[in-house]
């Protein structure tokens, strides 16, 4: 494999991957076996979010098994476990040298453009010119937190989940966590144990239970074909790329944190943060109606799941279907805080991430900054998304989804370059659809 | 291949609401509304509001009439009680905006509806517009509504409708969370 011929300063390679994350990583791999010569360039080191934009207790949140990457798959004896974050680099860094990906370390992409004959990807250690571009920087560059933040009493010191490491590291007072998905249920259980009370303002969320019927929930979506629905097929493709995280957490207990579960802890359940007023936090009068939603949409989703074990003749395996307790909301939930009394004294925004594609000078993106693209085949000829929520399939959004969706794009891209070159075509077998 | 006939029919052209969606996700200029009502004092407590026009869709619209509502209070207020309170026309607002997506969510869902009733009641300490205790909110220290819906549909998937419905709701939308208010005089 070639990684570069330079030309004028520049250098020329067929592929560019921008990322070294288990995306990019997966799809260099897939390229690597069509003998399409390419380079991934890494900003940082390979896992570099892993590595610096993530707190202390964090785990993957699927097990071992689940992380299965192109010609790598989990041979250690924990299946079942849920990697820390030190594992979860190592696995990455493993699996680049596994594979040997010609990763470009500490060459940051400033600019892609459309260039003579494909892109023109400039980085901090020199200019590429490719005929395809694989975007493969990930969904979580920035984290996302509402504009009601700028009306925070300066007294109070405000974190993102980026900047959040562990509960040492804030005061002895209490936290205001915003935002229940995965991230904040997590954030909120840890603090709370540490002694600094917690009020969680609770906005839409996905309830599900860590264990169910003696299997992990992903074990369960896994085999029932839950995380293989495709993008093409889903009702309504921008709620299911929009919808949160699950609210799980990969602990070696396998404990469920619910809503439930944060209460009996005690941790304060309010509604979603809708205002910041004088410096009062004002929580939307909908606690209760978006814990409706969750349980409904959990006991469907079981429901899904035990209608799959019957049909499979699976039921004699696995202990009987049950259903959980609903989750309890007080009678009338707080609807203001005073956040200037000294009573609360940091606010943990856990309100999600967004990509970053300012270095992306392509009229890809659509109103709202989102990259236009058909289950990650991009408006623009000969450049690839991978790495985003339900890109192609549910599981997109996991590091297993990225199996799949990277032999899928391969393909396409394999397809693209020789319906270009006829000359040097290259076995291919196009999309199905 | 033959086309199934869907049979159910709650009265609500969803066809056209999720064509409109899609319109005015694609121009979201056109999809900036602006609401309006008119009111004049008639006597006492007594005052009459009307709707008639409203912009939407990039112009000037208007109802096929227009719409009048009288609002007074009872006589234990020492007032005439010439049209419901205030207060009960917020209900009101409340209980058509739920019930109205009620049908639609349920039309959506392919779910025929047979009856549809709810009962709403909100609770409030009369000292906050009194100013009898300043620590007593003016407002609703809650609302309560209950639903009662006959339909060809599991008792969950009725919770469902009920919880999507709020969940699209603009009236659920404004009693639960804050809205700037701006009053002036000319």
């Amino acid at each position: 494999m070639t990684s570069g011929v330079s030309i004028r300063g520049k250098r020329r390679v067929t592929a560019v991957i921008i990322g070294a994350g288990h995306a990019g990583l997966a799809m260099s791999r897939c390229l690597g076996e069509r003998s399409i010569d390419h380079v991934v360039l890494e900003r940082g080191e390979v896992a570099n979010s892993w590595k610096t934009e993530r707190w202390d207790s964090l785990t993957l949140l699927t097990p071992n098994w689940q992380s299965r990457l192109p010609g790598f798959r989990y041979e250690g004896n924990d299946p079942d476990g849920f990697r820390t974050m030190p594992e979860t680099i190592a696995f990455i860094e493993r699996y680049a040298n596994a594979i040997s990906a010609p990763v470009r370390p500490h060459t940051r992409v400033e600019s892609v453009r459309a260039g003579d004959d494909g892109y023109e990807v400039a980085t901090t250690q020199g200019v590429w010119e490719c005929r395809t571009v694989v975007l493969a920087t990930g969904a979580c560059n920035l984290a996302q937190v509402p504009a009601v933040a700028a009306a925070v009493p300066r007294e109070i010191t405000a974190l993102t989940t980026m900047q959040y490491r562990n509960p040492d590291q804030l005061e002895n007072a209490g936290v205001l966590v915003v935002g229940a998905s995965a991230s904040g249920i997590q954030i909120a259980d840890e603090v709370q144990r540490s002694g600094r009370p917690v009020t969680l303002a609770v906005g839409e969320h996905v309830r599900v239970p860590r264990v169910y019927r003696g299997k992990d929930i992903q074990w369960w979506m896994d085999a029932a074909g839950v995380l293989d629905e495709r993008y093409d097929q889903v009702e309504d493709l921008a709620r299911a790329r929009n919808v949160a995280s699950l609210q799980l957490a990969g602990y070696p207990d396998r404990r469920t944190i619910d809503l439930n579960a944060l209460s009996s802890l005690s941790v304060k359940l309010v509604g979603r943060l809708a205002g910041i007023s004088d410096g009062k936090a004002q929580f939307s009068g909908s606690l209760r109606n978006v814990c409706a939603l969750a349980d409904l949409k959990m006991n469907r989703l079981l429901g899904t799941l035990d209608e799959w074990a019957t049909a499979h003749g699976f039921d004699d395996e696995v202990p009987a279907a049950q259903r959980f307790e609903p989750t309890e909301v007080e009678a009338s939930p707080q609807l203001l805080l005073d956040l200037t009394r000294g009573q609360i004294k940091t606010i943990v925004w856990a309100t999600g991430f967004r990509p970053d594609y300012s270095w992306l000078h392509v009229p890809v993106l659509d109103r709202k900054g989102r990259v236009r693209h058909d289950g990650g085949v991009v408006e623009s000829p000969g450049m690839y998304l991978i790495g985003t929520p339900f890109l192609r399939r549910r599981k997109s959004t996991l590091i297993d989804g990225a199996r799949d969706d990277a032999r899928d794009l391969s393909a396409h891209l394999a397809s693209y370059l020789g319906s270009r070159t006829p000359v040097s075509r290259i076995e291919s077998s196009a999309l199905s659809q | 291949m033959s086309t199934v006939e869907k049979s159910v029919n709650n009265g609500v052209n969803v066809g056209a609401l999720l064509g409109a969606r899609e319109a005015l996700t694609k121009a979201p200029e056109a999809a900036q509304f602006k609401w309006r009502a008119t009111v004049k004092w008639v006597n006492g407590t007594h005052s009459q509001s009307t709707v008639e026009g409203f912009y939407g869709l990039g112009a000037e619209q208007k109802h096929k009439t227009s719409f009048s509502f009288d609002a007074d209070h009872p006589q234990i207020f020492a007032s005439e009680d010439k049209g419901a309170t205030p207060v009960e026309l917020v209900l009101a607002g409340l209980a058509s905006c739920l019930t109205a997506g009620v049908a639609a969510v349920a039309q959506l869902r392919e779910i025929q509806l047979r009856s549809v009733s709810a009962t709403l009641e909100a609770g409030m300490d009369i000292r906050g517009i009194l100013g009898a205790d300043a620590d007593v909110r003016n407002g609703f220290d809650g609302v309560k509504v209950t639903y009662s819906i006959d339909a060809d549909a599991s008792p969950d998937d009725i919770k469902a409708l009920v919880a999507q419905s709020q969940k699209r709701s603009a009236v659920y939308d404004i009693i639960t969370n804050p809205t700037n208010v701006t009053v002036e005089v000319q």
